[in-house]
C-alpha cells in the first residue's frame, strides 16, 4: 500500500510539473503585452521597459519558467500586475470559496440524488420512475450555468430572503461561530448565499447518481442474498435500507469521485453567474485584464487541487470496498 | 442474444442475415430512435436555418427590446413575430435560436472529428508500438487530463485569442486524451489477438496492421465515446461563448445569448430561458443516441462471445 501511495504521489508531482509547463507556454502565448494594457496606450517606452524588467518580463522564456518554478516551490507565485498582491494570497482568498461551492453541490447531489435513485428503483415502471428518470436525463443534459440562470430568474425573484449573487462569509468559519457563540445569523447568511449556485452546480451529478442509484439497486435486488432476506421475512424497507442499499452504493461512491473534478470545471462558469468570488471567476477576470502571474498561478493550484482529489479518491475505494487491495 | 448467433465464432464476421437484422434492432431501440430523430431535425434546422427563420435573426428594433413571447397563434391567426419574445436589441429570439443550430453543431461535429482523429491517432500508435512511446504519449494525455476539461478549454483559448476557430480547437484539445485512452486499450486487447498474429505472419505492415485489422474491430466504443461527446462540445461551446471567449459578434450562438441575456435576467427572463432549452435538447438527444448506440454494440459484442 505504501509503495502504491508513493509511486502515486511521485506520478502526480511529474503531471504538476507538466501541468506547469503547459500553463506556462499558454499564458506566454496569449497576444497583447500585459505591461502595455496596464499602461495604456499612451505609456513611455522607458516606463514599459523599466516594468518589464521588474516583472522579469525582458528574459528569455526557459530562465522565466525556471525562476517562475523555482519560486512557485517555495510558495511565491509572483505578484498580480493588476491588484498588486502576491499571487498566492489571492488564491488562498478565492479558492477556499469554489471549494465550498464543490463540496457543497456534492453534498446536495447525494442528498437529492440517492433517495430518488431509490424510489425509481423500487417503484420501477410506474409514474414515479419515469418522473425521476426523465428529471435525471434533463438534469444531466441541461449545462450548469444555465440552470444556475434559470434559478436566478425564477426562485431568486420570487422568494425574497435569497440574495441574488455574491458569497456570505465563509461556512466553516460561521458554523464555528454558531457552535461557540449560538448566533444563527451569520451562519444563515453564508447558508442562503451558498443554495441557488450549489443546486445549479449539483444538478448535474445529481442527476448521474439518481441514474446510477437505481441501475445499481435494481441489478442488487435481482441477487441471491435480497431473496433469501426476504424469504425470511425481513421488512421490504429493511432489505432495501439495510441489504441491498448498502452493496448498490459502491459504484455511485466510485462516480462520485470521478465526478468531482467535473464539479470544479462546472464551478468555475457558474462563479461568473451568480458573482461568486471563487478561484474560476479570478481566471476568468484575470485572462481578460492579461494578469499572466495570476492565470498561471491559479490554473496550477486549482490542477494540483484536482489531481490531489482524484489521488484521495483512489485511495479511499480500498476503505469502502475492501476487496481491493494495492499491492 | 439469439441461440444462433450465440454459435458464432469470437472473430466471425457477421453473416448477411444477421447483418440485414441489425436495422431493426436499432430500431426497436427507443434511445437510438428518439435520439436520432431529435438529431435529425437538429440538422435540418441548421441546413436550412436562413429559410426557416420567422424574423431577419441580425434585425434591431427598439420597439421589439425585451418584448415578451407572443406564441404561436394571436387573436385566432399565425403568428411569426416574437413567437419566443425580443432580445435587448428587439431582436427575434426564436430566429436566432435556429441560426445558434448552426454554430452549435458545426462546433461539435469539428471538434468531435478532430478529436476522434488524433485520439485513435495517439491511441493506437502508443497502444500499438508500447514502450517508451506509449509513456511519453500517456503522460502527455494525463498531464491533460490533470485539469479539468473547461478550465484547460479557457487557457487555451485565452492563448490563442477569443474566437469560435480557437474555440472549436480548445475543445477538440480536451477531448482528445480521453479518445486516445479508449483506443489504445482497445489496440492493447486485440494486439496480441491470433487473427493479427496471422496478418503478421503474413507479412502485413504495421500501418495495415493497426489500421485495417484492429481499429476496424475497435470503431464501436469510438462511436460512441464520439456521439457522447458531441454532447459535451455542445456544452463546452455554450461554455466559452458565454464567458466571452467563444463566438464574437455578430456571429449568433446560443451560448452568447444566454451571456447577453444574463443582464436582464429580472426583467426578460425569456432572453436566457429559450438558448438553454435549445442546448439542453441537442445534448439530451446525443446522449440518448449514444447510450442507444453503446446498448446496440453491447449485445453485439454478448452475441459474439
Amino acid at each position: 500500500m505504501l509503495k502504491y501511495v508513493l509511486n502515486r504521489v511521485f506520478g502526480l508531482l511529474i503531471t504538476l510539473l507538466g501541468v506547469s509547463v503547459i500553463v506556462f507556454m499558454l499564458v506566454h502565448m496569449s497576444p497583447g503585452d500585459p505591461i502595455r494594457i496596464m499602461l495604456g496606450e499612451q505609456a513611455r517606452p522607458d516606463d514599459v521597459e523599466r516594468l518589464n524588467r521588474l516583472y522579469g518580463f525582458d528574459r528569455p522564456l526557459p530562465v522565466q519558467y525556471v525562476s517562475w518554478l523555482g519560486s512557485a516551490l517555495q510558495g511565491d507565485l509572483g505578484t498580480s500586475i493588476r491588484q498588486q498582491a502576491p499571487v498566492l494570497t489571492l488564491i488562498a482568498e478565492r479558492l477556499p470559496a469554489t471549494i465550498e461551492l464543490a463540496v457543497a453541490a456534492l453534498l446536495l447531489a447525494v442528498i437529492a440524488g440517492i433517495p430518488l435513485g431509490v424510489l425509481a428503483a423500487v417503484y420501477r415502471n410506474t409514474p414515479i420512475d419515469i418522473a425521476s428518470m426523465f428529471l435525471s436525463l434533463v438534469g444531466v443534459a441541461a449545462p450548469n450555468f444555465w440552470v444556475g440562470l434559470l434559478l436566478l430568474s425564477t426562485v431568486a425573484m420570487s422568494v425574497t430572503w435569497i440574495p441574488v449573487f455574491g458569497r456570505g462569509d465563509p461556512l466553516l468559519a460561521t458554523f464555528w461561530t454558531f457552535v461557540t457563540s449560538g448566533n444563527p445569523a451569520p451562519l444563515w447568511d453564508s447558508l442562503r448565499h451558498l443554495l441557488l449556485p450549489a443546486v445549479a452546480v449539483g444538478t448535474s451529478i445529481m442527476a448521474l447518481i439518481t441514474r446510477l442509484t437505481r441501475s445499481s439497486l435494481l441489478e442488487v435486488l435481482r441477487l441471491d442474498f435480497v431473496r433469501t432476506a426476504t424469504a425470511k421475512g425481513v421488512h421490504n424497507s429493511t432489505v432495501i435500507s439495510k441489504h441491498a442499499l448498502r452493496n448498490a452504493l459502491l459504484p455511485v461512491v466510485t462516480i462520485v469521485g470521478v465526478q468531482f473534478g467535473a464539479l470544479l470545471g462546472g464551478a468555475i462558469v457558474t462563479e461568473v453567474v451568480f458573482a461568486w468570488p471563487g478561484i474560476g471567476r479570478l481566471i476568468v477576470d484575470s485572462i481578460s485584464q492579461r494578469d499572466f502571474p495570476v492565470v498561471q498561478g491559479s490554473i496550477l493550484m486549482l490542477a494540483a487541487v484536482f489531481v490531489l482529489a482524484n489521488l484521495l479518491v483512489d485511495l479511499s475505494y480500498s476503505l469502502i470496498n475492501p476487496r481491493i487491495r494495492y499491492d | 442474444m439469439t441461440s444462433t448467433s450465440a454459435a458464432q465464432g469470437p472473430t466471425q464476421r457477421p453473416s448477411r442475415s444477421r447483418r440485414k437484422g441489425r436495422l431493426p434492432k436499432a430500431l426497436r431501440n427507443m434511445n437510438i430512435v428518439l435520439g436520432g430523430l431529435l438529431i435529425a431535425v437538429l440538422v435540418s434546422v441548421a441546413i436550412f436555418a436562413p429559410h426557416l427563420t420567422p424574423m431577419d435573426p441580425q434585425q434591431q428594433d427598439l420597439w421589439g427590446r425585451h418584448e415578451a413571447p407572443r406564441g404561436l397563434w394571436v387573436n385566432g391567426a399565425l403568428n411569426t413575430e416574437y413567437v419566443l419574445g425580443g432580445d435587448e436589441l428587439g431582436r427575434d429570439v426564436l430566429s436566432r435560436i435556429i441560426m445558434g443550430t448552426r454554430v452549435s453543431l458545426l462546433v461539435g461535429l469539428i471538434a468531435t472529428g478532430l478529436s476522434l482523429v488524433f485520439g485513435v491517432l495517439f491511441g493506437a500508435i502508443a497502444g500499438y508500438v508500447g514502450g517508451r512511446v506509449d509513456d511519453v504519449i500517456m503522460r502527455v494525455m494525463d498531464i491533460l487530463l490533470a485539469m479539468p476539461g473547461i478550465l484547460l478549454a479557457i487557457a487555451i483559448v485565452a492563448a490563442l485569442g477569443a474566437n469560435i476557430v480557437n474555440a472549436m480547437l480548445a475543445i477538440a484539445v480536451v477531448r482528445i486524451p480521453t479518445m486516445a485512452r479508449l483506443v489504445r486499450s482497445e489496440v492493447l486487447a486485440l494486439r496480441e489477438s491470433e487473427y493479427v498474429e496471422a496478418a503478421r505472419a503474413l507479412g502485413a505492415s504495421h500501418v495495415r496492421i493497426v489500421f485495417l485489422h484492429i481499429l476496424r474491430n475497435a470503431w464501436a466504443p469510438a462511436l460512441v465515446l464520439s456521439t457522447l461527446g458531441m454532447g459535451t462540445a455542445i456544452v463546452a461551446e455554450a461554455s466559452l461563448s458565454f464567458l466571452g471567449l467563444g463566438t464574437q459578434p455578430p456571429d449568433i450562438s446560443w451560448g452568447r445569448m444566454l451571456s447577453v441575456g444574463r443582464e436582464a435576467i429580472r426583467s426578460a427572463p425569456h432572453v436566457t430561458l429559450y438558448p438553454g432549452v435549445a442546448i439542453t435538447l441537442t445534448v439530451l438527444a446525443f446522449s440518448l443516441l449514444g447510450d442507444g448506440l453503446r446498448d446496440l454494440f453491447d449485445n453485439r459484442l454478448k452475441d459474439r462471445k
